[in-house]
């Protein structure tokens, strides 16, 4: 019985799903203890998964990237912004058609202004990767961290928030920003799937959490097609070749392989699906600023890849269930948990005000100003995790795993051979 | 398709190095051509182009300084210290808070004034600091700061680098950025992202030119003895002390250094030292300069300074300087030619040509 | 005793053996590093389908040599013909493609990688190289077919070798000879015209020598060119038709063993020159 559940684990997906599984369970008991309804919780879950399923994206091109290139990419929030961006200019309505007072753009219909965007983030991918190519590995992350800074800089130059060229007006909003497109699921919902929100609100679910659960679920199907399609990248010829420049670029060109020609596809690769991430992920919020695309989410990213194992396509995954479930969203849920249940008196001061109260002996604000300072408490955590996971294992949950890069089963056709060769009384 | 321009630029050796040297003079040729050209039009006038060299040589000292420190470490230790931005954050914090505390001692609250205010308690009206009148004030912070800086880096150096040092560049790359986020965000943690005022303004020593006037501040004058003498500090001490000179050979070669019994463990000590204090000098002078100062002060400042390290070769302590007053001329002599919103991408710009044509800078010996 | 007698019955003197089809024509390479010059001016000749050694002290410029044939540096003067073509400044991947393959004295195997896939990414053509076939249901049948092949080709090598008890193994993990056997059975899934190789035989056992040996003469009699630079004077002697001998950056001689061994020059320069 406990070998047929083991021969169960090695399956990856299980893996995958154990681990959500747990997480979903542990947020519905919090869920429980903070008194949520059946809205409340699918809510909870819906969050939880839309950020897990964002994130497992980006950690999926981070290690394909480095796990398995050798690339160090950090600027991946530039890629995401490009893409977005992109899209978002090509598909606002043209000058004039607009509602008065916002940004016109090139008014193109939304599925052509995406594969605009993700064209435009693969560019961008080969302008950056182009001259790079012989740049060892540090001097690289300069590099692209300097490319994902231009294109920040340039989202917020005031020069280019609304100019016209060729008799057409366009712009990037500057520095406050530019409303984006709409989301069709909404849009859906609002037409033809008018039905369904009707029969949800009568179980207590509301339209918005409808297209939400909607949303999110074509999200995961989202993640479901670029996982198998890194999967069936990386294990292949094509993905043996990305290890050997990992390992030793040099014997590997010694080799015959074309190296450039390699990391230049796979970087574009990489990029197209990044911008396609920020389509959906920031796109998808309704407005993007400059101020979005921070290295802090280019630092989330890389931790939960580095959590999973670099190298390994589902540690990605795992990386980023286990980052968002507890790392990212845990001290939110903490807090709201701490509150209900733990009554604090007074209001949140400042740092000095609480220690000061601290050492007074009053314990109060000081725990209210941790409680009110979550969100920077998290990075804190996240930096601590890292270093601490550099010391201990640095190789994350999966990376000293093998994992086979062939677009066949290797490992069943060796124990074949050893099983016919053990059969036919030949010494091994 | 994609290949073809790759496999063009190698065959026709287009960056080759006389290229290269050709294209740079002929570059900046031009360059001055026009300048020469917008002075005497009237375009430019004396005055603004005095006042853009004037502001990129500060800058550009404060980005040299920060830059020591970095190249040093990136020299000897063999990675490169994303964190070191974050360092000057946290020391400029220290450094303002004492200024704060020495300057508005027994007037107001010392909670109040080691944490500038924040959370709206004090405003840089009610203590009144500039470099004219609380001068002792700035100078004590300005020694805080690089001790500071000191003390942070070899303690973080001892808890985090020093496990996995033999772990190689990448590891501690990534190790430098977890350090990085940790610092940053401790810092938001206690003063939030909060903008702090700092200073009111001091005297301005105007000069008359064609056009207008140049001016110069005091706490630019300020920052440019502090440089220099600073700068001088450490010539001094690489030149004619016997761990400066330990530090020289460690930098040309670490095994043989330690074969012939240089105290290496000292030496790295040192090297945080020196650069760590260096940083918070560089902290506390760009927030007495820009008179602010925010939780990403340092960070902002981080990829200019790599710019400038680069640029001036990787292990020079005078190619750091060199490079980040260059860096510093760049970002801000180039508001001749183009919008202000995109002279630090013109930095990042050339940083990215420097690496792509001459990676090992002008002074140094390695190569990628 | 080695099956080489067929090879020293055909031993023609030197100037015969110019007259048969030279595939590999070096000369005149000079290359410096920062001042030291590591060759000065070396010339020589390989002809097709035969086993030349190419010795010398250390420091006589031999690794530097196989690096300049091969592409990973370019020469400050001189030229590298191959079968007629001028490589001189190709780069290494180029080089290999056209069929001029080394191995490294250091084997460079991909650590993090197992046997089988070390042998696996070598040979040339593999339409699963592509950035889209191995992905779409399409295409991808045709690159599992040609998978198949290549595994059967690597499991081959691998029993010849007598390693298929690695072949899972992650490469890093092996032994120094069993490394050594990685790096050879690499390059040769590579199919290549010419194979210059960095001291094959250092740290490998006897019998797993003799083997290599054998598989070399076999492929040699089908027409592959070997270029072998060891330090074991005897199996130099026993097995090779002809012998470069390099002093300092430049070619002191070529002949016969029998030619080489008498030279007072060879001798000299192995007690004068450089301390091993």
């Amino acid at each position: 019985m406990l070998n047929s559940l083991s021969t169960l684990w090695e399956n990856d997906l299980v893996k995958i799903g154990v681990t959500l599984g747990a997480v979903y369970a542990l947020y519905l008991l919090a869920g429980a203890a903070l008194g949520y309804d059946l809205s409340g919780q699918l809510n909870s879950l819906r969050r939880l998964t839309f950020l897990i399923v964002l994130y497992g994206v980006g950690a999926l091109v981070v290690n394909l990237h480095w796990g398995y290139s050798g690339l160090f990419n950090i600027g991946i929030v530039g890629f995401m912004a490009v893409g977005v961006y992109t899209t978002t200019i090509l598909t606002r309505p043209v000058a004039g058609q607009n509602p008065t007072g916002t940004l016109p753009g090139l008014g193109l219909p939304l599925p052509i202004a995406i594969i605009g965007g993700v064209l435009a983030a693969a560019a961008m991918g080969y302008v950056a990767v182009l001259p790079s190519l012989r740049l060892r590995e540090d001097y690289f992350a300069i590099v692209t961290l300097a490319f994902a800074e231009i294109i920040r800089i340039t989202a917020k130059a005031s020069e280019l928030q609304e100019f016209t060229i060729f008799g057409t007006t366009l712009g990037t909003g500057g520095g406050r920003g530019i409303r984006t497109y709409p989301n069709p699921i909404d849009q859906f919902f609002n037409g033809a799937g008018k039905p369904i929100v009707a029969a949800a609100s009568s179980f207590g679910i509301d339209g918005s959490l409808v297209t939400g659960l909607a949303f999110v679920l074509v999200l995961t199907l989202l993640l479901g097609l670029v996982y198998w399609l890194i999967v069936r990248l990386a294990e292949s010829p094509f993905g043996r070749v990305l290890k050997g420049i990992r390992d030793d670029e040099q014997a590997t060109t010694a080799l015959a392989k074309d190296t450039n020609s390699f990391k230049i596809r796979v970087f574009i690769i990489g990029c197209a699906i990044l911008g396609l991430l920020g389509i959906v992920w920031q796109g998808s919020q309704g407005y993007i600023a400059p101020g979005l695309f921070v290295p802090q989410l280019t630092f989330f990213i890389w931790i939960a890849v580095i959590i999973g194992g670099a190298g390994s396509n589902t540690g990605s995954i795992i990386g980023s269930i286990l980052f968002v479930g507890i790392i990212y969203l845990g001290p939110g849920y903490l807090r709201r948990l701490v509150e209900e249940y733990v009554g604090l008196q007074g209001s949140v001061s400042t740092f000095p005000n609480a220690v000061g109260a601290l050492l007074g002996g009053n314990v109060d604000p000081f725990l209210l100003y941790n409680l009110d300072q979550t969100s920077a408490l998290r990075v804190v955590l996240t930096g601590v995790f890292l270093i601490l996971l550099l010391r201990r294992r640095p190789e994350g949950l999966f990376g000293s795993r093998r994992e086979i890069a062939a677009s066949i089963d290797l490992e069943s056709r060796v124990r074949d051979r050893r099983n016919s060769a053990g059969a036919d009384g030949d010494s091994e | 398709m994609l290949m073809s321009i790759v496999d063009t630029i190698k065959q026709r050796d287009l960056l080759g190095g006389n290229t290269r040297l050709i294209g740079g003079a002929v570059i900046g040729l031009l360059l001055f051509i026009d300048l020469a050209r917008r002075l005497t039009s009237g375009d430019l006038t004396a005055a603004l182009l005095a006042g853009y060299i004037w502001n990129g040589l500060t800058f550009g000292l404060i980005v040299g300084l920060a830059g020591v420190g970095l190249s040093l470490t990136y020299d000897l230790l063999e990675f490169a210290n994303f964190a070191h931005g974050d360092y000057i954050t946290a020391s400029a914090f220290f450094g303002w808070g004492t200024a704060y505390l020495f300057a508005g001692a027994g007037e107001f609250d010392p909670g109040s004034l080691f944490f500038l205010g924040v959370g709206g308690t004090l405003y840089p009206g009610d203590v009144g600091i500039s470099v004219a009148s609380a001068p002792a004030a700035i100078v004590a912070g300005l020694i805080v700061a690089a001790v500071a800086g000191a003390v942070l880096a070899v303690l973080l150096d001892r808890l985090v680098y020093s496990s996995i040092r033999q772990a190689g560049t990448i590891s501690l790359l990534i190790a430098s950025i977890g350090v990085a986020f940790t610092l940053r965000y401790l810092t938001v943690y206690v003063f939030t992202q909060q903008s702090f005022g700092l200073t009111v303004s001091a005297w301005v020593y105007r000069i008359p030119l064609p056009g207008g006037k140049l001016n110069i501040s005091a706490p630019s004058l300020l920052l440019v003895s502090v440089s220099l003498l600073t700068m001088l500090g450490v010539h001094l001490m690489l030149t004619r002390t016997k761990l400066g000179k330990a530090m020289r050979a460690m930098g040309a070669n670490r095994d043989l250094a330690r074969i012939s019994g240089i105290p290496s463990e000292r030496v790295i000590t040192t090297t945080w030292l020196i650069g760590g204090a260096l940083a918070g000098l560089a902290g506390f002078m760009i927030a007495l300069l820009q008179g602010t100062i925010t939780y990403q002060i340092g960070w902002t400042l981080l990829l200019l300074v790599f710019a400038g390290v680069i640029m001036g070769g990787i292990g020079s302590v005078y190619g750091a300087i060199l490079g980040g007053v260059l860096i510093g001329l760049i970002t801000r002599v180039s508001l001749v030619w183009i919008p202000a919103s995109f002279t630090e991408a013109m930095g990042f710009g050339i940083m990215v040509l420097i690496l792509l044509t001459r990676p090992q800078g002008l002074f140094g010996g390695e190569i990628s | 005793m080695t099956p080489m007698s067929t090879a020293s019955d055909e031993r023609a003197s030197s100037d015969d053996q110019l007259s048969a089809e030279t595939l590999l024509e070096v000369e005149g390479i000079t290359k410096s590093f920062g001042g030291i010059k590591a060759l000065n001016g070396a010339s020589f000749e390989v002809a097709t389908g035969t086993l030349t050694g190419l010795i010398g002290p250390n420091g006589a410029g031999k690794s530097t040599t196989f690096n300049v044939i091969s592409g990973m540096f370019n020469p400050d003067a001189g030229s590298v013909r191959f079968a007629g073509e001028d490589i001189t400044d190709l780069s290494p991947d180029r080089t290999a493609k056209r069929g001029l393959v080394r191995t490294f004295q250091l084997a460079r195997e991909f650590q993090n990688m197992t046997v089988l896939e070390n042998l696996m990414i070598a040979p040339e053509g593999q339409i699963g190289e592509s950035s889209w076939r191995s992905v779409f249901p399409g295409t991808r049948g045709a690159v599992r077919s040609q998978e198949e092949e290549v595994f059967e080709e690597a499991w081959e090598m691998l029993e010849f070798f007598d390693i298929d008890h690695l072949a899972l193994e992650n490469a890093g993990n092996l032994s120094g000879g069993q490394r050594k056997l990685l790096e050879f059975a690499r390059a040769l899934m590579l199919e290549p015209d010419m194979l210059l190789l960095d001291e094959p035989f250092a740290g490998v056992n006897p019998s797993l020598e003799e083997k290599l040996l054998s598989r070399i003469e076999t492929l040699r009699s089908q027409g592959q060119t070997f270029l072998l630079v060891e330090h074991d004077m005897d199996l130099i002697m026993e097995h090779c038709e002809r012998i470069i001998v390099m002093h300092q950056g430049e070619t002191l001689l070529t002949g016969t063993p029998e030619e080489v061994r008498s030279e007072e020059q060879v001798i000299e320069a192995y007690l004068g020159g450089n301390v091993a």
